[in-house]
């Protein structure tokens, strides 16, 4: 790493209102990814303060932000990140099993979360005899599951051809729209975060270059 | 994260690996093994001797004897009356050590050799009187017949080896003599003991003189024990037993008679040994206090057994320690396992992190696969380690009988030991996996999410 510090976020003052839908853009070391870390309680900041739902963060205990994490907070990743020894079904009743969610109760939850995705079936698989779409159908429902607030999803349609891409962003999309989600997307391409996002905060060294409202977002032209 | 949930995930982790994970709980099995092998050959070592003190019919009674009397005075007290003061082993002493709490009765030790005729043929061997409560005692294990009617009965039990040498039956060892197989043919047979009866002369009460009339005296044999005369001093070694009130009565002439005669002063009976019978094994150590502050010698199956209870103390720690090394290594085997687990799997830990897994969940998460395997290998290392000690004991025995020694159980595996290596190897496997788990619990999300 060398001695020489990186500041990978700085000094960046972000309001997201409940229900919001935030793009992070910006080129490969912009920072996007370390902000969204920051905001999932995954990471913490040396200074300032990161605040969600009223909360300062950097005030909790690390069982608190466990529980925020599983609570509060749903993820999803570019590698889908689903465990490879799990079967669809037990994948998703993950984050229910630490939530200590009666066995019973987690399989019929599971696979509520999973049919919202549009995965009625194959639920006995493991991942890798999923297609990279239906993998990511998978984490999705599995951020889904513990029913949070706030949906942070780090360049999800990244391993996904553009078809496959589109469907996952429509179903993030009504996520947002129909359930009042608050989504925070990070990726690097301009023109998926202008079709879906409502705000697009653009990030280069760490630092907002520009933050705007997205007048051409599906939801402003009416098709959402 | 519920510890059924925990469990359930370390199974499917350990499972993941099956190899490695299989090796190390191996590894655990063999460690158990050696320990379980190594205590109960202790063990087992320990009972035998036990055994063998167990059938000397001891381990309630307190063998009293004078201070005066040098036979006994090897391990002569140190404090207390000397020799030339202490007082006399007598009726008043013994009326005395009776009323001692906890002794049940108090009696001279009568023993004598003499011959006995069964079926006309002659017998000698050493006669011995038995307290009449010894009845309910343990001493008794493993007879076969009855006891006494009464105190006074004209019956006799005899030792197993005597009982082989009156059916003419040639034995090698006590042990190959079984009780049932030699009393058949015996209880209820008749056996006639002669000796010799000691009757004072005259109306002179302070003259000592006596004289020795011969006498005969029938008896029923109406037992047979498997007390060993060879074992320890005391009331057990004798081949045949008569009730001991029987015997008092008979004034039977005692190897010591002559030599008291010189130094007794008047007609009083003075005893050369008493023995103290104790209402239970616990109140032995107090009875022989309280009669050694009285002046005399004492001699139970304690002193006995004190440096032999040392020895095995001494014995079972070494053999714990050498089998607790095998276990050692085998916790460095799952620390090893663990650690590599981490490593391969640190990926997979952000996830959880990421998707709410706590700390403790984690953490939970190695203890329960480092307890699984501990688990896994203490019950598989439970079973080797009993068919290595079947093995040995084989072995040996096979070695014993060739340099015409009879067989012995010598190794032993009771059931607080499996309990014991079981927990024990649960407990070595979770002190093990404190450090991989600790590790897991702290590792950065953040770090491990972006490990390739």
């Amino acid at each position: 790493m060398g001695s020489a510090t990186i500041r990978a976020v700085d000094g960046i003052s972000l309001d997201v209102p409940a229900a919001d839908f935030v793009a992070l853009l910006g080129p490969s070391g912009s920072g996007k990814s370390s902000l969204l870390n920051l905001i999932a309680g995954l990471d913490s900041p040396t200074s300032g303060a990161v605040t969600s739902g009223g909360k300062d963060l950097s005030k909790l205990s690390r069982e608190q932000l466990a529980q925020y994490r599983r609570y509060t907070v749903g993820m999803v990743f570019q590698a889908f990140n689903l465990i490879p020894r799990m079967n669809v079904l037990e994948n998703v009743e993950l984050p229910l099993r630490f939530a200590e969610v009666e066995r019973a109760k987690r399989t019929d939850m599971a696979k509520q979360a999973l049919e919202r995705v549009g995965l009625g079936q194959r639920l006995l698989h493991r991942p890798i005899e999923l297609s990279g779409g239906e993998q990511q159908r998978v984490a999705l429902a599995r951020a889904l599951v513990n029913k949070p607030s706030i949906l942070l999803a780090d360049e999800p349609t990244g391993n996904l051809d553009s078809r496959t891409g589109t469907e996952i962003m429509n179903l993030i999309q009504e996520l947002n729209s129909a359930s009042g989600m608050t989504v925070v997307l990070v990726t690097h391409e301009q023109p998926l975060a202008e079709k879906y996002a409502k705000r697009l905060v653009s990030l280069a060294d760490g630092k907002v270059v520009s933050d705007q409202v997205n007048r051409k977002a599906a939801v402003f032209r009416g098709e959402a | 994260m519920k510890l059924y949930d925990s469990v359930e995930l370390a199974a499917r982790n350990l499972r993941e690996s099956v190899l490695r994970n299989s090796l190390t709980t191996l590894g655990i099995a063999v460690g158990v093994a050696s320990l379980v092998a190594m205590l109960s050959l202790g063990i087992g070592l320990q009972r035998l001797a036990s055994k063998r003190l167990k059938s000397s019919g001891l381990f309630d009674t307190v063998v009293v004897t004078s201070r005066r009397d040098l036979r006994f005075n090897r391990d002569q007290e140190t404090s207390g009356p000397t020799p030339a003061e202490s007082p006399d082993l007598d009726e008043a002493a013994r009326l005395k050590i009776e009323k001692v709490a906890g002794v049940v009765e108090a009696y001279p030790e009568l023993r004598f050799i003499t011959e006995l005729r069964f079926d006309d043929k002659p017998h000698l061997t050493m006669v011995s009187g038995m307290a009449f409560s010894s009845k309910d005692s343990d001493s008794l294990e493993g007879s076969a017949g009855r006891f006494f009617s009464s105190d006074k009965a004209h019956e006799a039990i005899v030792q197993k080896t005597f009982a082989a040498e009156l059916l003419g039956k040639p034995a090698h060892g006590p042990d190959e003599i079984n009780v049932a197989e030699v009393a058949k043919p015996l209880l209820g047979k008749q056996i006639v003991m002669q000796y010799a009866e000691r009757t004072t002369s005259g109306t002179d009460k302070d003259s000592a003189s006596y004289s020795v009339i011969s006498r005969e005296l029938p008896l029923v044999i109406v037992g047979v024990t498997d007390l060993d005369p060879d074992s320890m001093r005391g009331p057990a070694r004798a081949r045949l037993f008569v009730p001991e009130a029987l015997l008092e009565g008979l004034h039977a002439m005692q190897a010591y008679d002559n030599r008291d005669s010189t130094r007794a002063t008047s007609q009083q009976p003075l005893y050369s040994t008493l023995i103290a019978r104790v209402s239970s094994a616990s109140k032995v150590e107090s009875v022989e206090e309280t009669i050694k502050k009285m002046g005399f010698n004492t001699f139970s199956i304690l002193d006995a057994t004190k440096s032999m209870r040392r020895f095995f103390a001494v014995l079972d720690l070494f053999l714990g320690i050498f089998g607790s090394l095998a276990l050692t290594v085998a916790s460095i085997g799952i620390i090893n396992t663990l650690v590599m687990a981490i490593l391969e799997r640190r990926r997979e830990i952000g996830v959880m992190k990421a998707i709410g897994a706590s700390d403790r969940d984690v953490r939970g998460l190695f203890f329960a696969e480092a307890g699984a395997m501990g688990i896994l290998g203490g019950a598989f290392g439970v079973v080797m380690g009993w068919i290595i000690g079947r093995v040995i004991n084989f072995g040996t025995n096979i070695y014993l009988h060739r340099q015409g020694f009879p067989a012995e159980h010598f190794w032993a595996v009771p059931w607080w030991l499996v309990g014991f290596s079981l927990f024990f190897a649960f407990l070595v496997s979770l002190v093990s996996g404190l450090y991989p788990a600790s590790r897991a619990a702290k590792l950065d999300p953040v770090e491990a999410l972006r490990y390739e």
